[in-house]
């Protein structure tokens, strides 16, 4: 029965071959030939040991490699065959331009992959429609957006279980669509490996490497390269800012939750209260760390990533800045007669947050995460390779 | 101290002039700089090009009596000496050789200091782990490093400034010429490297063979601008002068490398594992005669000397995953005659030739880590070790041309890295680098050495210069 499984694949294969390259997954290959046969990057991270396992490269682990690179430029700068010459190896963006299809190709709903190409246009859009979903719904439900102060109660403007029934399914969609996704992506990159049979010890490696951002530390722990050939710890602890910052909000998000549902406590709570405290932490880390992402994009060197990607990053950027910048606004001003109008601003950018989430850059972390566990389950097996040495 | 600095720039007068901008002119402009000394680097090439053939190193051979951060064991300045005089067979200067020694062994602080990260060796170099300590990214991000401390000590710094000659008076170094910019300093290091980029110079040396110009068949693993303008000019004007331009170190490259700057990985590392066929698919050496990284330096010779300058690595399935991958796919074919005629090779001489091989080898315990018991018999030339027959499809050949590393020819140095004319050292004037190499590796070559010849006569050849500087001070206040 297995032997009939097996040339059942092998028919299947020949008659359709191995997944053939787009030109931006060709062009990875290209260069992973060049790179494996020189090598010299591989202290910087984990995309070149993971590459020296393999002598070719076909789609599955070119899309591994691709979501496996943070676009750190260390290999750019100190690589021999960058362009001007005539190899022109510029690897970070080779990687990024694979990497933003494979965001679109693994994307659940499949249709909806297409968001990633016009992110730019994607996020405004989103940002538009739910800014004026929650004006024209505070207009509806209370005629006006300007009044008599509420004492910063939020549920005065619009009830409680509204903001649940709306925010709940938007949410859980987007969980749904983000893990449906990276488990497509994993199924294809890492064929047979199943999450749960992975070891524990590369499960926490995986997990340390994505929460400390070990692969922004240039290998050497100076950082990774921004304006030019020097390294910098600043995206780094700008990316911390705002992860960590995210969190901390979706901290307060929950606890506020508990305290609703578990305790019948029922907000406004006061400023010294947990959600209040955490979300004033997050959201001036979410103010903090996305201003600075900004201010880094803005001056990379011309050859690290790839433009196209752009507005994808600055967008999703943007909003990470606006849910903050409008979170803390409505918390400085929850007792004054704007409360009303910031609620509604700031609810239509959490909805466009939400909305867009499985659809843009967040991805990236859900698929990088995907690729380290694959590589800290990767570089615990034996190579299959015995090449000698030069 | 404002007008001090005025009068420096608009008289243009630097103490220290370095002409070059690979790894030994940085390290000289760098350690004439921390002594005090205002610097000059005169770069020819333009900033992206940057470096010369430091560009394409990778590590450092180092002496160390214990195991240090990245180097495991021991490697004694006794082993290191011995080492260099094997590879050299003794065409060295002992004395000058166990200064780079001692030197690899407490310069890596120093380059640490001026951002150099170090790294153990890496995959497919495990016989490096001892002796040489890997630079994190290679040569370029060395350079990077050193390009950036020169920066922030205020080492002036031109690219695509081709220096063409020097003022001398009195063997003393007076003026550097960039066509007719004429550029004074009260000393100058010239690390301007040899002179493999010059195609005419390498057709002169090598000259013809069947009317036809050797080394217009030769690849240039590094870089382009390497003309050897200051060898030449140094040589017309009476410097000393050590090896012949006939030397170089070469190896079997790709042929179709590109002609300048392709580097460690056009390199072809299955030649042990089958046969080398010339253009009339006959064989000419043996394949299997030592491990590869001790035979790779001398193929490059032997293919300069076979017709045309072109030969085929040739092997078959057994061989894949057992060497380098390389950076051009080969020529994959299903049967021996497919392939030569992939290759343009005679197909009755090529087919005759597997054949004869194929059935002179010997059965034994195929063994790449060992040199094992796979060999042929009665077959010129043999193959003593690794010999299996060429018999599994797919079969695969690359091509192969001899690529140049860098040349030997170079002026002669005394302990403090001073030039010589006639026997005598100049006093303001020194050499450091690939320009003055061949005074410790006269001949071959083996991993890191380079680098290490670089560092210690940069940081001697600035240290000098910076001292010459006082010296001529202190004899003008006398």
């Amino acid at each position: 029965m297995r032997q009939l499984d097996a040339l059942a694949t092998e028919a299947r294969t020949l008659a359709i071959g191995v997944p053939p390259l787009g030109p931006g997954e060709a062009e990875v290959a290209r260069q992973m030939q060049i790179c494996n046969a020189c090598r010299y990057c591989e202290g910087f991270c984990a995309v070149f040991p993971a590459m020296t396992r393999r002598l070719e490269f076909g789609k599955a682990d070119i899309n591994y490699l691709a979501n496996l690179c943070h676009n750190c430029g260390a290999c750019l700068h100190a690589c021999q065959y960058a362009p001007p010459h005539e190899f022109a190896v510029n690897v970070p963006r080779a990687m990024a331009k694979v990497r933003l299809q494979t965001y679109g190709e693994y994307a659940w709903p499949p249709a909806l992959g297409g968001l990633y190409q016009r992110n730019g246009l994607t996020l405004v859009l989103a940002l538009a429609g739910g800014l004026a979903l929650f004006l024209l719904l505070a207009m509806m439900m209370n005629g006006k957006l300007w009044g008599e102060p509420l004492a910063g109660n939020f549920y005065r403007v619009f009830p409680h279980n509204l903001m649940v029934s709306m925010f709940t399914p938007i949410f859980l969609f987007a969980l749904l669509a983000l893990a449906l996704g990276v488990r497509r992506f994993w199924n294809e990159v890492s064929p047979g490996d199943r999450v749960k049979d992975a070891p524990g010890a590369a499960v926490a490696e995986a997990a340390q490497d994505a929460l400390l951002l070990k692969y922004l530390g240039g290998g050497h722990g100076q950082g990774c390269n921004e304006a030019d050939d020097a390294f910098t710890l600043w995206r780094r602890r700008f990316h911390h800012f705002t992860f960590y910052g995210f969190l901390l909000c979706f901290a307060s998000t929950s606890v506020a939750t508990l305290y609703h549902y578990l305790f019948g406590w029922v907000a406004p709570y006061a400023l010294t209260s947990l959600p209040v405290l955490l979300g004033t932490a997050g959201g001036i880390g979410l103010l903090i760390g996305p201003a600075g992402l900004l201010w880094l994009n803005f001056g990379r060197h011309p050859l690290h990533g790839d433009d196209a990607q752009k507005p994808m990053d600055r967008g999703f950027i943007a909003l990470l800045f606006l849910t903050s910048a409008s979170g803390i606004a409505l918390l400085a001003w929850r007792d004054t007669s704007a409360m009303a109008l910031l609620l509604a601003l700031h609810l239509g950018v959490v909805m466009a947050f939400f909305l867009t989430l499985p659809y843009g850059k967040f991805a990236h972390g859900i698929y990088r995460s995907a690729a380290l566990l694959k590589w800290a389950i990767e570089k615990r097996q034996p190579s299959r390779l015995q090449l000698g040495s030069e | 101290m404002l007008n001090q600095d005025l009068s420096l720039m608009t008289a243009r007068k630097y103490d220290v002039l370095v002409i070059g901008g690979g790894n030994a002119a940085l390290c000289a402009a760098l350690t004439a700089r921390e002594a005090g000394a205002s610097v000059l680097l005169l770069e020819s090439s333009p900033r992206e090009w940057r470096g010369g053939n430091s560009q394409h190193t990778r590590n450092l051979r180092c002496m160390h009596e214990a195991p240090q951060d990245v180097l495991t064991d021991a490697y004694p300045e006794e082993e290191y000496w011995q080492d260099l005089k094997k590879v050299t067979g003794g065409i060295t200067n002992e004395t000058l050789a166990r200064l780079v020694i001692r030197d690899s062994s407490h310069c890596r602080d120093w380059m640490r200091r001026h951002g150099v990260h170090f790294q153990p060796s890496l995959s497919g170099t495990l016989q490096l782990s001892r002796t040489n300590a890997f630079f994190l990214g290679g040569g370029k991000a060395l350079l990077n490093a050193y390009y950036r401390s020169a920066g922030q000590l205020g080492v002036q710094i031109r690219y695509e400034a081709p220096v063409d000659r020097l003022e001398l008076r009195d063997r003393r170094f007076v003026a550097a010429y960039i066509g007719s910019e004429r550029i004074e300093a009260r000393a100058c290091v010239v690390a301007s490297g040899g002179f493999e980029s010059n195609r005419e110079w390498l057709r002169e040396a090598w000259g013809q063979i069947d009317g036809q110009w050797i080394a217009d068949n030769f690849l240039i693993r590094g870089t382009r601008f390497n003309m050897g303008v200051l060898l030449k000019f140094l040589i017309d004007a009476g410097a000393d002068t050590i090896a012949d331009p006939t030397q170089c170190h070469s190896v079997a490259i790709d042929a179709r490398a590109p002609l300048y700057d392709g580097g460690i990985c056009t390199r072809v590392d299955c030649v042990s594992l089958g046969i080398v066929v010339n253009k009339h698919a006959a064989r000419f050496y043996d394949e299997g005669e030592d491990f590869w990284p001790k035979r790779y330096a001398i193929w490059g010779g032997l293919v300069a000397r076979q017709p045309g300058q072109v030969a085929y690595s040739v092997i078959d399935a057994k061989a894949i995953g057992r060497f380098m991958p390389p950076v051009f796919p080969g020529e994959k074919a299903k049967s021996l005659p497919e392939l030569a005629l992939r290759l343009g090779l005679d197909e009755r001489a090529f087919v005759s030739t597997l054949a004869n091989y194929n059935s002179a080898c010997r059965a034994g315990t195929f063994d790449h880590a060992v040199l094992d018991d796979c060999h042929t018999e009665d077959l010129t030339p043999p193959k003593t070790h690794w010999a299996r027959p060429i018999d599994t499809p797919p079969f695969y050949a690359y091509a192969l041309k001899p690529g140049i590393t860098f040349t030997y020819l170079g002026v002669k140095v005394n302990e403090q890295a001073a030039v010589h004319f006639s026997g005598k050292a100049s006093s303001n004037l020194f050499a450091a680098g690939e320009i003055m190499a061949g005074n410790v590796l006269g001949k071959g070559y083996t991993a890191g050495v380079g680098m290490a010849i670089g560092t210690a006569f940069g940081r001697i050849a600035g240290a000098q210069a910076a001292a010459a500087i006082l010296e001529d001070a202190q004899r003008a206040a006398a």
